[in-house]
């Protein structure tokens, strides 16, 4: 019997949408196995369509998309119940990606940023939006924090990246039609880089380099001086940024038993200069610019789940 | 009486479309919702000024290229370091393959549903249904030249999606001759694609049903788009020129001055801004000379320019143009055929010349300062501003996206659209379809719109013989 799958998204851009697409003649194949029941961005099925179904009737659902409204924790739950398998699709589903960044800083910020603190918005009155109650008009309540999907429902399986690049995409169907959910490589991306072989044993550098500041000479990213996050970054996309001239930014999240992908990378950090005398030291470390962007720019909803945290440095 | 549509579909990103019925069951008003919320502007601040075409992309999925080259045109200007001409072209080259499988992304997955599968159910009103349709050989051409697209946008920007070379003063990555071969290819096959769904198109823009669909609204409005030096489109880069809705020049501006012109509104009932023209001034929801709302993306390009830059696309372009600049909203759709068939000649054309397969693709960037970025997204004129600090550190980003540019006009086709289809109480699935088929003719992208927060209580102007009727912004 041919599987009932579902896909919906949260507060995302739509990219990992893109990427089921991206698998191009292979979703055929998929069809033949599945039938698409449910798909805002592809197909013109409703909520009340998703409502009407019994519980645990879609055999796959897959979110992706950050929980930040309340409707999107609202569907994650109506999706949990009518679904046996429910899986965290892509990084914001995952580990609430780059938008998880906002959540170092409250509300309040952020309107100052969009709406009164802004060139192109004259806005005399000092309008902010938030609805007109006498009128009726209720803006949605915002949750305080970016959560990831697993921070608000039972998550049975994890699709990792930004978006997911069509082979872990294409593995993590194929097992997930098969019923397992386990999937994906569980080493780091050094190991499939295509630079691996330039890799020294002990790395030596005076302090790191921003990727525009230096011309790539192809060899290791963290050998030329350049944060890579290939060593704390789960493998599987064969190393498509180092191949293209830009080191690894860690959007496929750390590797499997890993919890913290930022301190794995800070470690790795920590062993280069390890053996360095405290003015080197500093100079290291005071080379790396914005350590919350850089470390955590795809985990800082999972890691830091509150939100509020200030980067000082 | 209330008809609600929860979600919106065929679009990116989510919405919800409210439509409120008088006592004899038409039309009093109509209202899109977009509960969203990312807040990019934001916590951009204190970002790394090289990371911003990385995070700007995830802006959206769906023209990612977009966010990620407006940034880096941008960290050009703010690093004082132009790219050189290898370096331009390969980005431009990259440009207009994403403008390609964006296209066709709408065309055959999206919006195009709704020209090419004609009032069917909504079990068929999809990708699946079109191919049951048409028949699997041309599922398989449409699914084919899309991946030829995204293959070249992965050559030369190192992924399908969230694309990655693009780096203040040039890309990270050069082309090789193979790589080039294998371009000339693809694009020389796009182009016969592109030819092909023209033909499939205009196998429709003869009927009867068109005229109904194009009947649906007509908004005359200012039209904004990039032009080259001959005023012809162009996408990667260009001056920004506006015609007034009689189709006359009013502006021509240098990117780096486009913020002098427009203005955003904001409105209390609304998370989206509103851009209009600053000198023009903003008027309400209201369309004509005097108001500044002005319309974006493919059939605004097309208006605000006098051609294509390509031979084929050019010759449609007269055909279309013909009798002067089009104000029906479903000539989105003809436009963007153009655009298909223009963006593949364009790469065929770049990926011909030599320049493509240079060694020197990067100036280095020196002191960090402010810098502009403007480019047409698939849906329109996109903006990226960043100020700097002397780190090199982004220490203000203003965005201003495609589909927030056409916020307005949005909501005011979709109104026009549910006055038009919704008599005396009756709604249906094929009829609630017709309103939602207004505003999917701009290609909305939602999540670009609400970059910043939102959510858009559609604003319903009703338009009585021509003359503002009501405007209704929500109900009592």
């Amino acid at each position: 019997m041919k599987k009932k799958i579902a896909m919906y998204w949260g507060a995302g851009c739509g990219g990992c949408d893109v990427s089921l697409l991206g698998i191009h003649e292979k979703l055929l194949d998929v069809l033949e196995k599945a039938d698409i029941v449910f798909w805002p961005c592809a197909t013109d099925f409703k909520y009340e369509d998703l409502e009407k179904m019994e519980d645990g009737e879609i055999d796959i659902a897959f979110y992706n998309g950050a929980i930040r409204t309340e409707e999107n924790e609202k569907i994650a739950k109506l999706l949990r119940k009518k679904s046996k398998i429910l899986v965290a699709y892509g990084s914001c589903a995952t580990e609430g990606c780059v938008i998880g960044l906002a959540n170092l800083y409250d509300r309040d910020e952020i309107f100052n940023a969009v709406y009164l603190d802004n060139e192109t918005t004259p806005n005399e009155k000092k309008i902010i939006p938030q609805g007109m109650e006498k009128e009726g008009i209720e803006l949605p309540e915002f949750l305080p924090s970016l959560k990831t999907l697993e921070q608000v429902v039972k998550v049975d399986a994890a699709i990792p990246g930004c978006p997911p690049p069509s082979p872990v995409l294409e593995e993590a169907l194929n097992a997930l039609l098969e019923g397992r959910t386990e999937f994906g490589k569980e080493v780091a991306l050094c190991d499939e880089c295509p630079r691996k072989d330039t890799k020294p044993d002990k790395i030596e550098i005076e302090r790191f380099y921003r990727w525009h500041e230096k011309e790539d000479d192809g060899s290791c990213f963290l050998a030329q001086g350049m944060i890579c996050m290939g060593p704390a970054t789960r493998a599987g996309c064969g190393g498509e940024c180092t191949s293209a001239g830009i080191p690894c930014t860690g959007c496929m999240g750390p590797v499997p038993k890993v919890e913290n992908q930022g301190i794995a990378m800070l470690s790795a950090i920590a062993s280069i200069i390890e053996d360095m005398d405290e003015e080197k030291e500093r100079a290291v470390m005071e080379s790396i610019k914005d350590m919350v962007g850089t470390f955590y720019k795809f985990s800082t909803a999972k890691l830091l789940p509150y939100g509020r945290f200030k980067d000082e440095s | 009486m209330k008809v609600s549509i929860d979600p919106i579909t065929r679009l990116e990103g989510h919405g919800k479309i409210d439509i409120f019925l008088d006592e004899k069951g038409n039309v009093e008003r109509a209202y899109m919702e977009v509960p969203e919320l990312r807040g990019f502007e934001m916590f951009c601040r204190g970002r790394k000024a090289e990371d911003m075409p990385i995070i700007t992309s995830r802006i959206c999925g769906v023209c990612p290229e977009a966010h990620h080259m407006a940034a880096a045109k941008a960290l050009d200007m703010a690093f004082a370091a132009p790219p050189p001409e290898t370096a331009r072209k390969i980005r431009e080259l990259l440009y207009n393959a994403y403008i390609f499988y964006d296209h066709a992304l709408h065309l055959y997955y999206l919006g195009g549903i709704d020209v090419l599968m004609g009032d069917v159910p909504k079990e068929e009103r999809n990708v699946i249904g079109l191919i049951r349709k048409f028949g699997l050989e041309i599922g398989k051409e449409v699914i084919k030249h899309r991946r030829y697209a995204m293959e070249i946008v992965k050559m030369l920007g190192g992924r399908e999606i969230h694309p990655v070379t693009a780096i203040p003063g040039g890309v990270s990555k050069p082309v090789s001759e193979e790589e080039r071969e294998e371009i000339v290819k693809k694009a020389k096959s796009c182009i016969e694609f592109a030819k092909k769904s023209m033909e499939i198109f205009k196998g429709v823009f003869d009927t009867e049903r068109w005229n109904e669909m194009l009947g649906l609204d007509a908004l005359h409005t200012y039209y904004m788009g990039l032009v080259d030096s001959k005023n012809r489109v162009n996408y990667y880069d260009g001056d920004v020129r506006v015609v007034s809705p009689e189709g006359k020049e009013v502006y021509k501006i240098k990117p780096e001055g486009i913020l002098d012109y427009i203005e955003e509104h904001v409105e209390e009932w609304s998370y989206v801004k509103f851009p209009y023209l600053k000198e023009i001034g903003w008027k309400g929801l209201v369309d004509g000379k005097d108001s500044g709302i002005y319309r974006v993306g493919p059939l605004g390009r097309i208006n605000a320019a006098d051609g294509m830059n390509t031979r084929l696309a050019h010759k449609e372009f007269e055909e279309f143009r013909g009798n002067g600049v089009v104000h029906e909203t479903f000539g989105y759709y003809n436009a963007r055929l153009i655009e298909l068939l223009n963006a593949a000649e364009r790469m065929y054309e770049l990926a011909n010349d030599d320049a493509i397969v240079g060694g020197d693709i990067r100036a280095m960037p020196s002191e960090p300062g402010e810098g502009i970025g403007v480019i047409e997204a698939a849906r329109g004129v996109l903006i990226h501003h960043y100020k700097l600090d002397r780190n090199g550190l982004v220490e203000e980003a203003n965005l201003i996206v495609a589909t927030t540019n056409n916020n307005a006009a949005i909501n005011m086709s979709v109104a026009n659209a549910a006055r038009k289809v919704i008599k005396r109480g009756k709604v249906d699935d094929i009829l609630l379809n017709k309103v939602e088929s207004a505003f999917r003719c701009y290609d909305p992208c939602l999540a670009c719109a609400s970059h910043a927060l939102g959510e858009t209580p559609l604003v319903a102007n009703i338009y009585w013989k021509n003359k503002l009727y009501r405007r209704l912004k929500k109900n009592a």
